[in-house]
């Protein structure tokens, strides 16, 4: 493929491949600098008035902050999955504006005024909440990450897409305000249960495709959040306005969006989306169903393939993130010869629980080829694994849950390369 | 609504929760009474499935393949149907009822899903043509791949071998590309815009 952007970047730059000596950054100025000596119009004029922009948007420069699709994926673009711009992003929070999307039957739109949530099965009184009723509860705020099953799900058999956004970019974290699922099910009273060790809650959305999946009870009463406010706002019509859930550390197929009933159950639903979907199939021809858990992942986000090194060589930041749905995030480590040495990474701040940490490695670029990889470890001990180590446990056939290291081959024009290393 | 809670809601009237609570479970709970045979099938899924899936279920294009596919789940490229892959007849009922067609779900009445549900196995080669699937006979049928499943087992197989301090010097002898994307070049180019694809560093 061709980057065109980068690689006139590339040439207007002047990094050429082997252009090693200069060290960029330090170069002195044969002539002033224009920017500084002559007065330029926004140093003069006005900018906009506070009321040209009510809701804005980013800058035009940065039209490259969004998210993207991949045609070939699949049949069309009403089941269908978009990628978040992560190589382009910083920190952890990710704006809702460019925070991928999954759906199964299009974003649908769904006014506040006809929403209506409906708990019933073995509840001792089956209710109907309105929206209105649902911001009367006792709220929590709480950042986690929501990543697709499948995200890097079609690097297994090989390196395919080139780009942090392609291969990992199915994944997005938010600061959330909600009602626990646990006060909403308490409210309809769950003594008609009786044991709840083995029963299970069937989550719906509202809409077409209805995406309804079984959880556990335990995990149900223990973090799930009935959401209706993300980074601050309501949620955006394609993450489930008005309402939708949250499942820490839990596959994203399982955030049901525009929830509309929760039924408590004697055992699973086993519906299509944990029988035909959202289960692994092995090398032997079995499947694993109920993979609930995102296990501990970590990608470089730059340098990375749409993220490449222009300012030439010496001091550079390798950034990038890492996750759990185990717990926090303890630890990163880089490596830059594909994994033969590490190096421990610094975090940006100390890892929330089931959320995107921030990870930078504050070094040196010599114009030497690099195999970057990350290696996130988590508060349990769970290591990332390599592709080959979740291979000989799975074989290539499992679709979902690829946590595998990830290596990008960091060239000397300073491009970066998806790549297989041994 | 409840004397330990918050009395907010109302209670749910037994109209709306028919309405809306339409789950079938594996052993059949949930199912309305209805019934419908394969030929009827072969017609209503003439109508309303076969532009995507095929007038014999076997997909067209890239919409999914719901027939075929036996003994392909350990190949390189299985193929996951209906038959060779679905643990139950419920989740067919159920899916098709709910959300399919696709664009015009929640249209097919009981007895047009027990028929299109009857015409997918004999699809599969799982009955004759002159079987009717019912509530009555439904919870009879077990699936071929009922069996192919197993509960997550990542903390016995994955975790207990993946939680040790890793290895930080000296890890291998030596490194070799063994692939790359590049190669296949399958990512997509945004012709004429290429600020979209990558991060644009020469606005300056």
């Amino acid at each position: 493929m061709t980057f065109r952007t980068t690689r006139r970047g590339l040439l207007k730059s002047g990094i050429a491949a082997g252009a090693t000596a200069a060290s960029a950054g330090a170069a002195l100025a044969n002539t002033p600098d224009p920017l500084i000596t002559e007065l330029q119009d926004w140093a003069s004029g006005t900018g906009d008035g506070v009321d040209a922009t009510p809701y804005g948007l980013p800058i035009e420069y940065e039209s490259d902050v969004i998210r993207r699709n991949v045609e070939w994926l699949t049949a069309d673009t009403i089941s269908s999955i978009n990628f978040t711009p992560i190589h382009a992003l910083d920190g952890t929070i990710t704006p809702q504006g460019c925070a991928f999307e999954r759906h199964h039957s299009g974003a649908i739109e769904l006014r506040k005024d006809d929403y209506r949530l409906m708990i019933n099965g073995l509840v001792d009184q089956p209710l109907v909440f309105s929206y209105a009723d649902l911001e009367r509860f006792p709220r929590e705020n709480h950042v986690y990450f929501c990543e697709c099953a499948a995200n890097t799900g079609m690097e297994w058999a090989g390196a395919q897409l080139n780009g942090a956004q392609f291969t990992h970019g199915m994944i997005h974290n938010m600061e959330y305000s909600g009602v626990p699922l646990r006060t909403l099910l308490e409210e309809a009273g769950l003594d008609t249960a009786g044991d709840l060790a083995g029963k299970w809650v069937y989550v719906e959305g509202a809409d077409a495709s209805s995406n309804g999946r079984s959880i556990p009870m335990e995990k149900a009463l223990d973090d799930c959040l009935v959401a209706f406010k993300a980074n601050g706002e309501a949620l955006r019509k394609e993450h489930g306005y008005p309402v939708r859930l949250v499942v820490p550390g839990w596959e994203g197929n399982m955030w049901v969006k525009w929830l509309r009933r929760i039924e408590v159950m004697d055992g699973p639903v086993e519906s299509r989306e944990e029988t035909s979907k959202y289960t692994d199939t092995l090398a032997d021809g079995t499947s694993r169903k109920w993979t609930w858990v995102m296990d501990a992942k970590s990608v470089i986000t730059s340098p990375s393939p749409q993220s490449p090194i222009t300012h030439g060589t010496g001091p550079v930041v390798i950034s990038g993130l890492a996750w759990s749905g185990h717990g926090k995030i303890t630890r990163v480590d880089v490596s830059r010869d594909g994994g033969m040495t590490w190096e421990t990474a610094r975090l940006g701040k100390q890892g929330d629980s089931k959320a995107l940490t921030r990870f930078y490695l504050d070094t040196e670029w010599n114009g030497e080829d690099w195999l970057l990889q990350s290696r996130a470890i988590d508060e349990t001990g769970y290591v990332q694994p390599t592709k080959a180590q979740l291979r000989e446990v799975r074989g290539e056939n499992s679709i979902y849950h690829n946590n595998c290291i990830q290596t990008w081959h960091l060239k000397a024009n300073g491009e970066a390369e998806n790549v297989e290393v041994s | 609504a409840n004397t330990s809670g918050f009395g907010l809601g109302r209670p749910a009237l037994a109209e709306e929760i028919a309405a809306w609570d339409l789950d079938v479970s594996p052993d059949g709970t949930g199912l309305p009474e209805g019934r419908g045979d394969v030929f009827t099938g072969e017609e209503v899924f003439a109508e309303n499935c076969a532009i995507c899936h095929g007038d014999f279920a076997e997909g067209v294009d890239n919409w999914p393949v719901l027939a075929g596919g036996f003994d392909t789940l350990a190949d390189k490229d299985p193929v996951k149907t209906v038959g060779s892959y679905w643990p139950y007849l419920s989740t067919v009922w159920d899916y098709v009822n709910r959300s399919m067609p696709f664009g015009a779900a929640q249209t097919l009445e009981p007895d047009d899903v027990y028929a299109i549900v009857a015409y997918i196995l004999y699809s599969n080669d799982l009955v004759d043509d002159d079987f009717e699937l019912s509530h009555e006979n439904f919870a009879e049928f077990e699936m071929p791949n009922a069996g192919g499943f197993v509960v997550d087992d990542r903390p016995e197989t994955e975790y207990v071998n993946w939680r040790s301090e890793p290895c930080m010097t000296d890890c291998k002898q030596s490194v070799e590309i063994t692939m790359r994307a590049t190669v296949l070049d399958v990512t997509p180019d945004e012709e004429g815009s290429g600020e979209a694809s990558s991060m644009s560093h020469d606005s300056g």
